[in-house]
């Protein structure tokens, strides 16, 4: 292969856009990220000032309830999306219910943004469709507070993309699952249970587990329906990340934000690469 | 018999939370009965709320010169590189799956000092942020042009063309091009229905499309931003539903 091309300089040239403009537009701004977390403001010289600054109470703060709100979100929509999941593998493979529903799930779990969180405040926001319903009725959700813009509310809302995003990465899973394993069970004299806690169970668990990193990380890097839900105060890292950027010239603070990202990054980093670990562990017997 | 109840008890549960924001929201816009024959009336629509309609342009102009971009950039790079520079594809994979694992408001962080330049040198015209979208759509793209390409054999095909006199760019224009039109096509409906639901860069850059519209016009008229969320909503639906049941549908085929 090697043998009959022309010179590779001239092969290489071919690639030249494509690698000027993913260096300007994405190495760039990563490296910017990674160096800027570790300058000083105004100047070079490195410092570990931003990084330590992480450790301020607020900060922590923020990333705690980032995590919080993450793995609520991770755990809801990977026990009810697992739910659904196999209430379809339960269905006929090629029926239009599976065909509909994967289709659907696709879609949803692409769905974020403004356009979410106005549909929820449309749903039970304070003039909201289901709110108003239920004041009608004696009931009132808000009660004890409005809950919407804060934690749980921004929970609810994240596990209505969660739970497509978890039918679609479980479902290749629970089809690995073969029919014969059950017999295998049952010919041993096992029943149902048996067969879930020793078998299934067992087996699907890497798949869960792995499922449920990759929900946590996609709450934990979701910044717009956040945006557009709390508009004041910034309970968590995304947010916090928007106050640095946009007060950057007041404050001082450019480098706290590239820190932030930093922090961001390497919890991402972490959980997906737990993730790739169980992935593999998977794909032994359900690949 | 058990399974049968499960099935439809997790379904009609499931059903119900997710179709209840989408009836909340065609109610909520339909309590004010102008607001329907508004949207519908482009004039009136641009002379009441002049930031929504330059944002639905802005955002329509983002996503036709992002897929051009993105078609653009990636195409012939990842035939050549599977032609001539098989080594470099992992580079290059790797490159185009990156943006996944950075999330988009780091990516923020990191762009606004490169966009500080791309204002210097061509302005600030929303249609700057099309550099930062293409970046963001390159991971489903890839994947997308990526499995059209393994589905045919490229080096016979561009042997063949090449034995019979024709140049690279024929190669590419005319003979695997048309052999990949379908990934080509899906890898343009996921980056439309991408850039027309994309707030975070936007808005940080200080930059206008249809969602920070629609963000900025539910602080004042709630109703209007509501039912241009819906109907936005539906377009996106729209274009990833038509996506991913011809996907299946072909897959079936191919079996």
């Amino acid at each position: 292969m090697a043998g009959r091309s022309r010179p590779r300089a001239g092969a290489l040239l071919g690639t030249v856009p494509f690698f000027a403009f993913v260096t300007i537009f994405l190495v760039v701004p990563t490296l910017t990220v990674v160096i800027g977390a570790f300058t000083g403001d105004g100047g070079r010289g490195v410092t570990l000032e931003n990084v330590r600054a992480l450790a301020d109470e607020y900060i922590l703060a923020a990333f705690g309830r980032s995590i919080t709100l993450s793995a609520a979100s991770a755990i809801i929509g990977a026990v009810l999306g697992a739910l659904l999941a196999y209430a379809l593998v339960t269905a006929k493979p090629d029926g239009p219910l599976r065909r509909v529903v994967t289709a659907a799930a696709g879609v949803l779990a692409q769905f974020g943004g403004v356009t979410l969180a106005f549909a929820f405040l449309a749903t039970i926001g304070l003039s909201g469709f289901v709110t108003l319903w239920l004041q009608e009725h004696g009931l009132d959700p808000y009660a004890n507070g409005v809950w919407l813009f804060e934690l749980p509310g921004l929970t609810l809302v994240y596990t209505y993309f969660q739970i497509p995003l978890m039918v679609i990465v479980f479902l290749p899973a629970l089809d690995g699952i073969r029919p014969q394993w059950r017999e295998a069970t049952a010919s041993l004299g096992g029943n149902t249970w048996h067969y879930w806690t020793r078998v299934a169970g067992p087996l699907l668990a890497p798949a869960f587990l792995g499922s449920a990193l990759l929900l946590f990380a996609n709450a934990f890097s979701a910044y717009a329906t956040a945006a557009a839900l709390v508009s004041q105060g910034s309970p968590i890292v995304p947010l916090q990340i928007r106050g640095a950027l946009t007060s950057e010239v007041v404050l001082g603070q450019a480098n706290l934000g590239k820190a932030m990202a930093l922090g961001m990054v390497v919890v991402v980093a972490v959980v997906m690469t737990l993730y790739s670990l169980l992935q593999r562990r998977t794909a032994k017997w359900l690949g | 018999m058990a399974r049968v109840i499960f099935r439809w008890t997790v379904l009609t549960v499931m059903g119900v939370f997710f179709l209840l924001p989408l009836v909340a929201m065609v109610e909520f816009s339909t309590r004010d009965p102008e607001t329907w024959p508004l949207l519908l009336d482009w004039p009136r629509l641009a002379g009441e709320y002049p930031a929504l309609a330059e944002g639905i342009l802005a955002s329509l102009a983002q996503a036709a010169l992002t897929s051009v971009l993105m078609l653009v950039l990636l195409v012939p790079t990842a035939i050549w590189v599977r032609l001539r520079l098989p080594r470099l594809r992992r580079v290059v994979e790797f490159l185009c799956l990156l943006p996944l694992t950075i999330p988009a408001i780091v990516l923020v962080v990191g762009l606004a000092p490169v966009y500080a330049w791309v204002n210097y040198l061509i302005g600030g015209s929303s249609l700057t942020l099309v550099f930062a979208y293409t970046i963001l759509v390159l991971p489903y793209a890839y994947r997308a042009i990526d499995t059209g390409l393994s589905a045919i054999d490229v080096r016979t095909l561009a042997e063949a063309a090449r034995g019979l006199g024709a140049g690279w760019t024929t190669v590419i224009w005319r003979v695997v091009l048309p052999n990949i039109r379908s990934a080509v096509l899906s890898a343009a409906f996921l980056t439309v229905a991408l850039v027309l639901g994309e707030f975070t860069i936007a808005s940080l850059l200080h930059r206008t499309n249809l969602q920070v519209a629609i963000e900025f016009l539910g602080k004042s008229s709630a109703t209007v931003s509501v039912a241009v969320s819906l109907t936005a909503l539906l377009l996106a639906f729209t274009l990833l539903l038509v996506l991913s049941l011809a996907g299946s549908s072909s897959k079936e085929r191919r079996s």
